[in-house]
């Protein structure tokens, strides 16, 4: 297990857009396979532009970063990004939209056809190859979005808030059906949130990030035991995370709200 | 009820409108009535000149097509051009609004010089006028590419011809479709207009323009009417092509199309 090296590594990474101020500054960490790692912190410290780093949209501007041991650029076959909205193509039936990613990258189509099947399934929708993106509830698009991502079996999954616009019951039984997926596929995940229990409830490590520039605070180990159900929510240690980590981002956002005053004196 | 009620309701303003119409030409003095016809001498009217109105009118269409699909197709060819870079757009569109600032009156003259009056006149000029609405919104509909698409795009590694066949020419579609009505709009006016200024009457190639001329030098008030009655139903037979063909490529995923519950 020491031997395999990490799938994501940062090392001192620095970003800044065009001539901007430091979004990111000094972010170094190891991501392993498997984990299931959330980027909590207020808005503006650079959560999602971690993300876009790690895929390749923007590049860095200092330090380095290696993706299963190449630059992240080659290494895009290896990922897919899930975005805050659920981005579909609204021309497409949700059967087109999840072969897209596929035709773009050329798979045979009778190959296609089995991916798609077999990914609107995991999420539920099979009965809905059909539809169009219109005619879904948010939930459902944003699951559409999640099986295009998932038709590629990806071994790093990118999610930007992906379940941050839907209800809070929507969102606590996608939450379980991701973690359902994730034992059916082997992904690593990094996953941007702007909820402490959404966080807690998916994740093994969670990074909490202080802003202006973006910087690592804190890193808190999850140990909750997978499977995790409606039960986990219900238990003492997940709650007492939960409480936690909802300090944590407390702290940093006095942090924040400090620093403009500090840089006067 | 009122779903009866509004069926009928067209059909009752159509008859106040004759009605009154019938009404306005009473109240006139004798000597004037001439300049209005009655609606039953509008129709024989028709009737009479039926043969030359309908030349025309096929004269007109022919005219008004032709110039409306090179206005559409070498407008969405311009527009791909133009979509590549903002460089390329301000370099090019102070000459695109040269095109769309010069009268008509003015370039008739100038096109029966160069490619003689008749039918390439008029199709010019039903080209002009419809060029640049089509550019303009097919442009815009090809640069306001959703921003998260364009990085699924990129992050599926897509070709720029897959972007811009697969992404960019599909999302564009609601802005060219728009820009279709306008031009679906003024191309049959532009023709007409175009005939009045540059058509001919040689080989009976003469449309609804020209033919507006020989019946206003002849003082036929009736087929007057029954020219202008003529031009409006070109017109809507332009329009109704252009509303249906943008309802067959948007109606299953455009929300512009969507049931609404008020």
């Amino acid at each position: 297990m020491a031997t395999q090296p990490p799938v994501v590594s940062f090392k001192h990474v620095a970003k800044r857009y065009g001539a901007g101020p430091l979004i990111l500054d000094d972010i170094s960490f190891e991501a392993d396979r498997g984990d299931f790692i959330s980027l909590i912190g207020p808005s503006g410290c650079g959560k999602s532009t971690i993300l876009k780093l790690i895929s390749a949209l923007s590049p860095i501007s200092g330090g380095e970063i290696v993706v299963e041991g190449v630059a992240p650029s080659e290494a895009m076959e290896e990922m897919f990004f899930v975005f805050q909205e659920p981005t579909l193509l609204p021309w497409l039936t949700v059967e087109q939209n999840v072969a897209m990613p596929l035709r773009l990258r050329g798979s045979k189509v009778q190959k296609r056809d089995e991916l798609i099947a077999k990914s609107l399934a995991m999420v539920g929708l099979a009965e809905r190859a059909a539809y169009y993106p219109r005619q879904l509830s948010g939930g459902q698009k944003m699951r559409v979005s999640i099986a295009r991502a998932l038709s590629l079996s990806p071994r790093i999954l990118l999610l930007d808030e992906p379940f941050g616009a839907l209800d809070e019951m929507t969102r606590d039984h996608l939450n379980e059906e991701l973690l359902a997926i994730r034992q059916q596929q082997e992904w690593t995940a990094f996953f941007v949130t702007h909820s402490v229990a959404e966080a807690v409830f998916l994740s093994n490590r969670i990074m909490v990030l202080s802003a202006n520039p973006g910087r690592l605070h804190e890193e808190v180990r999850v140990d909750l035991p997978y499977p995790r159900t409606e039960e986990t929510r219900q238990s003492r240690e997940y709650q007492k995370l939960v409480a936690h980590v909802s300090k944590l981002l407390r702290s940093v956002e006095r942090l924040r709200d400090q620093a403009p005053a500090a840089a006067t004196a | 009820m009122k779903i009866t009620f509004d069926r009928v309701l067209p059909v009752l303003s159509g008859l106040g409108l004759i009605g009154g119409w019938y009404a306005v030409r009473l109240a006139l003095d004798a000597e004037q009535r001439f300049l209005l016809p009655q609606p039953h001498e509008v129709v024989v009217a028709f009737g009479d000149n039926a043969p030359a109105i309908w030349q025309a009118v096929r004269n007109s269409a022919l005219g008004a097509s032709l110039g409306f699909v090179f206005a559409v197709t070498l407008s969405f060819v311009l527009a791909l051009i133009l979509s590549l870079s903002p460089r390329v757009r301000t370099g090019f569109y102070p000459y695109l609004m040269i095109l769309q600032m010069t009268p008509i009156v003015v370039l008739a003259p100038i096109l029966i010089l160069w490619v003689g009056p008749g039918l390439n006149s008029v199709i010019i000029i039903t080209f002009l006028i419809c060029f640049f609405p089509m550019v303009v919104n097919t442009t815009q509909g090809l640069i306001s590419t959703d921003r998260n698409l364009v990085d699924f795009f990129r992050m599926c590694k897509a070709s720029k011809r897959q972007e811009i066949l697969l992404l960019r020419v599909p999302a564009a579609l609601p802005y060219f479709f728009t820009g279709l009505r306008i031009a679906g709009t003024l191309a049959p006016i532009g023709a007409i207009v175009g005939d009045f200024y540059a058509g001919s009457s040689a080989g009976g190639g003469g449309g609804l323009g020209y033919l507006t001329i020989v019946f206003s030098s002849q003082f036929k008030m009736g087929a007057l009417f029954a020219t202008a009655a003529a031009s409006c139903a070109l017109g809507f037979i332009f329009v109704a092509g252009v509303v249906s063909a943008s309802w067959w490529a948007l109606h299953h995923w455009h929300d512009s199309y969507s049931k609404s519950d008020s």
